[in-house]
């Protein structure tokens, strides 16, 4: 026997500790979950590091009201099946209410909205934990996170400033009112979610796998056809029904899909590996400028 | 793709001076291992040209802040991530600016390899030497010194073997046993990925070849058995009514289902019943393994306890004398108070003694000045409240290493390492 973990069981015992870690050190933490893959790996995590117990914290949701119906489909049976406590923040009742506005024109997206929704869902639970499914590798703005990072009263983040995180100890301390974002999975890549996913056999929304949809084109970027998305006259007219999946799953107006071919987890680990592009190369969101997740990041977005 | 269950797992970190090109160094690694994808480059490209640059400046792979594309440094920790058939990696990428040295420290916290570098025009600096006893002082266990922008001095052997020897000549008072050294140029690509035909009188191994097969089997203690309760797991279900089990990461040794351990701080002995995962029983458990162990006994044990073998007990302190490298603008105070966190155990410390301020340029130990500032390093000597379990930093990372914490502003000032 040779006393030596390959890298995935690395990274998941890694994730299992900071879970636990976050149980421990703070009094109500919360899991952020958006239904995409990696909050499904958070979720699968959190009910390793207390099993047999429940997960000692609920999910919160943030409902843009554009999200595909196949998330909320996935969500809901998820939830039944772990026992977990769901929370959803809406998006459309904070326009409603007319605590936020609607951007407008062809580009208009909620995925701004939502940090107003989060932060209000983080203050109203008292939450002073939210963990969240991002990695590193995903975005450069994310390379720069920590395990354990803070957030002031406003919910911001200031990347100049962060707390060393040295060898495996998390200082989570912090004043009243303030927060932490925590995240679990910073050192999993694409492929590490992948293949450690098809490992654990766990089972993922139908989104992800190949399969045919009326798509249009914008910028390079294939989106879904849908009723959220105001389309142009010529996009209108160049809908078509393409053999697509999702890589990453955020709300409809702002999430690309891809042509592929992939049906099962294995073909999208071979898709993953030789991918020569990036899996959040599809969000639109990100492209508004060449730091747009920074700026989103220091006003409190997940 | 078979390959990637078997896969290890590598960190290494970075550090150098201001323009010592360690960005650009990673993004050569990334770029020829083929870990950069075609839309990450295509953005690198055109704001390298937007900035009316000369050719694709990798460094911007790397430096994701606003401020640090602006100004073209790195300021904070960035990880790194690709990997090879045999390895994943990830990198810290820290900074060399004097300010940010607390990076470079927590960077090298968790790293198997530190990669060193220096300019082959400006050869060891005293940044150079900061950063290689950092890497000593935080026992990583393997060096590697590229000696960068070959390309800048015509693949001179002379100036090789020159910074070679004034780098060996400072290293041989540091604790560190494996130091290797490799001429590259990380915006060329010489010895990185490829073996150069530059520098034919170098016959060693490129960097990612060393990186894919330098030995760290050995990296974590497998002898002295040590279980830091973190969590303890209460089900309050039907089924699970009486399951007491206590969560947490194996910090050293290796447990077996059936072995008789001993509690600390009761001192109380019991077996070991089960060791649980979600995936079942296991029989035995090692670093780094984030397992729940139960006991035959019902005994009183929470967090910050820690589960050992009677014949093999860490030290059992509350005056510890500890090497610190200190973090904050606010000077470390003489007969100040801290919270210390040391593996899930929180105490609360005064700083009895400061015993010398250490002058890493000449390891002169500095007894009369004794004002210990941000990125000094220092042998202090503290009483913790309650006593810890601990064992040397030398022998166990993780249980000799403790963080100190600011009580007031709640920041981490401060990374101490038990002797």
């Amino acid at each position: 026997m040779s006393y030596h973990l390959n890298h995935l069981k690395e990274l998941e015992s890694e994730s299992i500790f900071i879970m636990r870690e976050v149980a421990a050190q703070f009094e109500r933490p919360v899991l952020m979950f958006s239904g995409g893959k990696d909050s499904i790996l958070m979720v699968h995590l959190a009910r390793k590091a207390f099993y047999p117990a429940n997960i000692p914290f609920p999910l919160l949701h943030v409902d843009t009201g554009h999200n595909f119906p196949e998330t909320i489909e996935y969500r809901d049976k998820l939830v039944e099946e772990t026992g977990a406590r769901l929370i959803v923040g809406s998006v459309q009742e904070a326009i409603d209410s007319g605590a936020i506005v609607e951007e407008k024109g062809y580009n208009a997206s909620r995925n701004y909205l939502q940090t107003h929704v989060l932060l209000e869902e983080l203050e109203k639970g008292k939450f002073d934990a939210a963990l969240g499914g991002a990695r590193r590798d995903e975005e450069k703005a994310r390379a720069k996170e920590r395990f354990f990072s803070h957030r002031d009263e406003f919910g911001q983040w200031d990347p100049k400033n962060q707390r060393p995180e040295l060898w495996n100890l998390f200082n989570g301390k912090k004043n009243y009112g303030e927060h932490f974002r925590i995240f679990p999975i910073s050192n999993w890549t694409e492929l590490d979610v992948w293949m450690y996913l098809a490992m654990e056999g766990v089972e993922l929304p139908s989104l992800y796998f190949a399969h045919e949809r009326p798509v249009f084109a914008r910028e390079g970027t294939l989106l879904a056809d849908c009723e959220y998305i105001h389309k142009r006259p010529e996009e209108e007219a160049a809908v078509e029904t393409r053999m697509v999946r999702c890589r990453t799953i955020g709300d409809m107006t702002c999430t690309g899909v891809w042509e592929s071919e992939a049906k099962t987890i294995e073909d999208i680990i071979k898709e993953v590996s030789i991918a020569r592009k990036t899996e959040r190369g599809g969000r639109t969101d990100d492209k508004r400028s060449e730091t747009a997740m920074e700026d989103r990041k220091k006003q409190g977005y997940f | 793709m078979d390959n990637y269950d078997n896969m290890e797992l590598l960190r290494f970190t970075t550090a150098g001076s201001v323009d010592d090109g360690k960005s650009t160094l990673i993004g050569r690694l990334l770029y020829d291992s083929k870990s950069i994808f075609e839309d990450q480059y295509d953005a690198v490209r055109e704001s390298s040209e937007r900035r009316g640059e000369e050719g694709v400046n990798l460094a911007l792979l790397t430096d994701g802040l606003k401020a640090e594309r602006e100004q073209g440094i790195t300021i904070d920790v960035a990880y790194r991530y690709f990997s090879t058939p045999k390895r994943k990696f990830i990198i810290a990428d820290t900074p060399g600016h004097i300010q940010y040295t607390r990076n470079m420290v927590t960077g090298a916290s968790t790293a198997n390899v530190a990669l060193i570098l220096i300019d082959a025009r400006r050869g060891v600096l005293e940044q150079t030497r900061r950063h290689a006893f950092i890497a000593s002082l935080l026992q990583i266990p393997h060096l590697v010194v590229c000696i960068n922008k070959m390309d800048l001095v015509d693949y001179s052997e002379e100036t090789y073997e020159k910074i070679k020897q004034d780098f060996e000549e400072f290293s041989y008072k540091l604790n560190v046993n494996d130091v290797h050294f490799i001429p590259i140029s990380a915006l060329k690509g010489d010895n990185v990925v490829t073996k150069s035909e530059n520098t034919p009188w170098y016959d060693g191994s490129t960097l990612l070849y060393y990186l894919e097969n330098v030995h760290i089997g050995s990296d974590h203690n497998f002898i002295d058995c040590r279980f830091p309760v973190q969590y303890v797991v209460r089900p309050n279900s039907d089924d699970y009514h009486d399951y007491r089990g206590y969560a947490g990461r194996i910090a050293g040794g290796i447990f077996k289902k059936g072995d008789d351990v001993m509690l600390l701080p009761s001192g109380f002995t019991s077996k070991i019943k089960k060791i649980d995962t979600f995936d079942g029983e296991v029989d035995e458990a090692y670093p780094p393994m984030s397992v729940t162990l139960l006991l035959e006994d019902d005994l009183d044990l929470s967090r910050g306890d820690m589960i050992v073998r009677e014949n093999n007990q860490p030290e059992v302190e509350q005056d510890l004398e500890i090497m610190v490298c200190w973090f904050a603008d606010r000077p470390l105070q003489p007969r100040g108070k801290y919270a210390v966190l040391h593996t899930t155990k929180e105490v609360r410390c005064i700083v009895k003694e400061i015993r010398y301020k250490l002058d890493i340029n000449t390891l002169h130990r500095n007894e009369e000045d004794k004002t210990i500032g941000m990125n000094d390093i220092a042998r202090v000597v503290i009483r913790t409240t309650k006593p810890l379990y601990y064992d040397a930093y030398r022998k166990n990372r993780i249980t000799g290493s403790v963080i100190f914490v600011d009580e007031g502003t709640n920041e981490t000032v401060g990374a101490g390492m038990i002797i």
